[in-house]
């Protein structure tokens, strides 16, 4: 917030402070409070698409601008509904930050895989296969990629298995899934992270890794 | 030669995730700024915030927006 503000007072937890009253006060002060809000909120997503672009570099920069600002509206509803979350655990600014940058993030995910087919099923194993190893290791690797195969196979249930393949085999981003199996990205990784357990579990067992605390 | 993949101890460790606890996805967005404050001061963010460190070891989203939100406070600092 900037300069107008800051000046009122010096420290972060003023600033913060200074950003909850405009932002529920009634009137022109709260609304050049949110216009302002918006500012920050569009200056952090447009952070993170300066940091993707390079993957991106077929996407039209018109494009990027427009998932920019779509991801600082949303960002705006989403940081608004939860002003009351806010508990000074940090700067205001590095709080309200994190929304647009997941919003951005989101949307530039999603727009990347666009049109791509999410697949579900272990179509290749190769893609986490290691082949610098020595030709000593081989017995060893076999070993290891059957019981990961059996373990997918028999422990995990028909979700879990969809969900372990696609995330941690086919290394689909999880909100892209999450759109497709309109899911969400936290209930998708609980599925991840129970998978993995299971088959944690099941190896260490075998004695082919270490196992959980 | 065999056409069989190989699959290294190092990386099925990384397809079964963190061996420690971890906070969810949800518990992560609330403390992430937190956790990023914390960090860029020098101070021990992973004692004051236990679980986010192996979270973010296991879920890549989240680890993007953690690497986004820090390398944006820090550039501003």
């Amino acid at each position: 917030m900037d300069r107008a503000l800051r000046d009122r007072g010096g420290s972060a937890a003023d600033e913060s402070d200074a950003w909850l009253s405009a932002l529920r006060a009634e009137g022109p002060e709260r609304e050049r409070a949110e216009g302002e809000l918006h500012d920050l909120l569009l200056r952090a997503a447009r952070f993170e698409v300066g940091r993707r672009r390079a993957a991106l570099s077929y996407v039209r920069g018109e494009e990027l601008d427009d998932i920019a600002m779509q991801a600082a509206d949303d960002a705006m509803v989403a940081l608004l509904a939860k002003l009351d979350d806010f508990r000074g655990a940090s700067r205001f600014t590095t709080w309200a930050y994190k929304f647009a940058l997941l919003e951005a993030g989101v949307k530039l995910r999603r727009r990347a895989w666009q049109g791509r087919e999410v697949v579900l099923e272990p179509e290749s194993w190769s893609g986490f296969a290691d082949r610098s190893g020595s030709a000593q290791d081989e017995v060893e690797q076999a070993e290891l990629l059957e019981a990961l195969r059996e373990a997918v196979e028999k422990t995990l249930t028909p979700h879990q298995r969809q969900v372990f393949v696609a995330l941690a085999l086919n290394e689909v981003p999880i909100d892209v899934l999450a759109e497709r199996l309109d899911s969400t990205r936290g209930a998708l990784y609980k599925t991840l992270h129970d998978a993995r357990r299971k088959l944690r579990g099941e190896l260490a067992a075998a004695g082919l890794v270490e196992s959980g605390d | 030669m065999s056409d069989e993949p190989k699959v290294s101890t190092q990386s099925l460790e990384r397809l079964l995730g963190p061996r420690s606890e971890e906070v969810s996805c949800e518990q992560c967005f609330e403390t992430l700024d937190q956790f990023v404050e914390l960090e860029l001061a020098g101070e021990d963010a992973e004692t004051a915030l236990p679980g986010l460190p192996a979270h973010l070891e296991g879920c890549s989203a989240c680890r993007q927006d953690y690497e986004s939100l820090r390398a944006l406070v820090a550039e501003e600092s």
